[in-house]
């Protein structure tokens, strides 16, 4: 994107110019309130939001709600705050976001250097599965995951997270692969390498790239899920956003908003991390999920 | 094209069967966890299922119930209301971020970033700060008038008339900086040539970008439709983490109807056939696009 195709023939004046900095500032400020919102409100006492000031900043500054949406704030049954189920989600994500990648990167190698007939139909059975509306198959996965033993467990939510991101992982990995050249793979088989050998020594050196936007899409994905997390978890299994909406929702005592907000925000971090640390990668995977199938 | 050299390396079966070993366990888990669970739904949209899946069939019932119930029929009306508005709204939203965002502007990397954002969070997150602003006791409506408005009124997510808006806003917050990557793509993707001999031929601004520049981004906007309908049909947690269904049920959408009927109302077998039908009417979408970009590959 280094150059601005259109912007170099279309000129704008000085006066045009002005009103496209002012729209763009408040389309800043239109994405940026709800986010504004919930850090000032985290940071002030109950009484200040109660009284209108939900927009203004703390008047007294306190770190109270962030404490008790970690540890002591009333999650459905319990008063343990959102740390266990923070966990949960860190429990929950690292092993499906690991090996749906791997079994991504090797069916990419699959599906582009080892050709065989039939491979597209394949590929298109993979990549239809990631846009079906999971409550296609709710009903079936609970009753598998019964069958297995992993029901309202993490090992059974990262099953699950498993079989609904080998799609995309494969779909990420299979159009790079598909830009990899072939001479090189083929040279390597004329050497006697074998097929785990080229993938060792061959696709996996230049894979970096690729495999930082699966990490990013899964990782974001799978923390963010909540149909899955709300469908296949018992109260001890939950992942951070079905105990989110457990204090967001819960209907007894005070609302205490500011708590409420404290722990969107913590639900909100890790992936808000990434995406700052890594925004470039983030994008490439949205699009390459989207633009192009 | 590989095919000749792996027949060159040698007759080995194994070395021959490896890759297809390797790409099986994927593809067993695909065919039994999308597509067996798939028709295992469907078949239990047929029967007479209530708590628990049960195999006495029942013909259409299912589906002739599912529409007469009135839930469906807001659900359905709803997704109407909210996918074209959500389609439309960040489509126009996004193309025009996309053009202001395409003038040589300083900071464009920032900016980008800013509007792009919400798309890393939960809908539950969105949720949860739409659902607080957007109530009269402390949000928008409390804030505008501590500030002096005292008759200012904004009770859309109380209003079950108005609540399904609310969806939209958040909605629309949290994709529109997306569909708006999108188009900046399809943006850098137009050929200077045509704009030049164009505007040396005399055209405005306005009509360099009517006549020639959107009508280029064609591709862009399928994408960005095909991507937002699937979005809008699967809208699930936004829903329950902003209104929750409500005010009553006016905020239902079909997601949350299936999830209901099949898990707190017993009704698993009219729940599958509305499984059925958002499946269907995604499938209507997503199969002829994957259709055409895997052929276009080939």
């Amino acid at each position: 994107m280094a150059t601005n195709a259109s912007a170099n023939v279309i000129r704008t004046g000085g006066g045009a110019r002005f009103v496209i900095y002012t729209l763009l500032a408040l389309f800043c400020i239109y994405y940026l309130l709800p986010l504004y919102v919930m850090v000032v409100n985290s940071l002030k006492p109950l009484s200040e939001i109660q009284a209108g000031g939900m927009m203004s900043l703390p008047h007294e500054w306190t770190l109270a709600p962030w404490r008790s949406a970690w540890s002591t704030a009333q999650i459905g049954v319990a008063a343990t705050g959102l740390k266990p189920y923070f966990l949960n989600s860190i429990l929950m994500v690292v092993p499906a976001v690991a090996i749906s990648t791997v079994l991504g990167a090797l069916n990419g190698y699959v599906l582009t250097k080892w050709r065989f007939t039939g491979d597209t139909v394949v590929f298109g059975l993979l990549l239809f599965g990631c846009f079906i509306p999971f409550q296609m198959v709710l009903i079936p996965m609970a009753r598998m995951l019964g069958l297995m033993g992993l029901a309202g467990t993490v090992p059974g939510l990262i099953f699950v997270h498993l079989v609904y991101g080998i799609g995309f992982s494969t779909l990420y990995f299979r159009n790079y692969y598909q830009q990899f050249p072939t001479e090189l793979v083929r040279a390597a088989m004329i050497d006697g390498a074998g097929f785990f050998t080229i993938f060792r020594r061959i696709m996996l050196p230049s894979s970096g790239p690729i495999a930082v936007v699966c990490i990013i899409w899964q990782f974001t994905n799978i923390w963010n899920d909540f149909l899955f997390g709300a469908s296949f978890s018992d109260y001890d299994s939950q992942p951070m956003t079905v105990a989110l909406n457990n204090l967001v929702q819960s209907s007894t005592g005070v609302k205490e908003y500011n708590v409420h907000f404290a722990g969107a925000i913590m639900a909100a971090l890790p992936t808000l991390i990434v995406y700052i640390v890594a925004g470039r990668y983030f994008v490439r995977g949205l699009m390459a999920g989207s633009v192009k199938g | 094209m590989s095919m000749t050299a792996t027949r060159r390396s040698g007759n080995d079966w194994l070395r021959d069967a490896l890759p297809k070993i390797v790409l099986s366990p994927s593809l067993a888990i695909v065919l039994v966890f999308v597509y067996g669970f798939i028709l295992f739904t469907f078949y239990l949209s047929f029967t007479d299922s209530r708590i628990l899946p049960s195999y006495g069939l029942v013909g259409w019932q299912n589906y002739s119930r599912l529409f007469s119930v009135r839930a469906w029929g807001i659900a359905i009306d709803n997704l109407l209301i909210f996918g074209s508005l959500y389609i439309v709204i960040c489509c126009v939203l996004g193309l025009a971020l996309a053009i202001l965002l395409d003038q040589k502007i300083r900071a464009e990397g920032f900016i980008r970033t800013i509007y792009l954002y919400p798309m890393a969070l939960s809908f539950i997150v969105t949720g949860t700060a739409w659902k607080w602003f957007l109530d009269p006791g402390i949000g928008l409506q409390a804030v505008v008038r501590s500030w002096g408005w005292e008759s200012f009124t904004f009770e859309w997510i109380k209003d079950s008339h108005m609540a399904i808006y609310t969806i939209v806003i958040a909605a629309v917050w949290q994709t529109s900086g997306f569909v708006m990557a999108m188009f900046l793509a399809g943006l850098r993707g137009i050929d200077n040539e045509v704009l030049k001999a164009a505007q040396i031929d005399g055209a405005s601004n306005w009509s360099l970008y009517r006549r020639i520049v959107i009508p280029q981004l064609r591709p862009a906007f399928m994408s960005a439709f095909v991507v937002l309908a699937h979005m809008a049909i699967k809208s699930y947690d936004l829903v329950i983490a902003l209104t929750g269904g409500g005010p009553g049920t006016a905020t239902e959408l079909p997601a949350t109807f299936m999830y209901s009927y099949t898990f707190t109302r017993n009704q698993m077998g009219i729940g599958a056939a509305s499984a059925t039908i958002m499946l269907m009417s995604i499938a209507a979408i997503m199969v002829p696009y994957i259709w055409s970009e895997l052929r276009e590959k080939k």
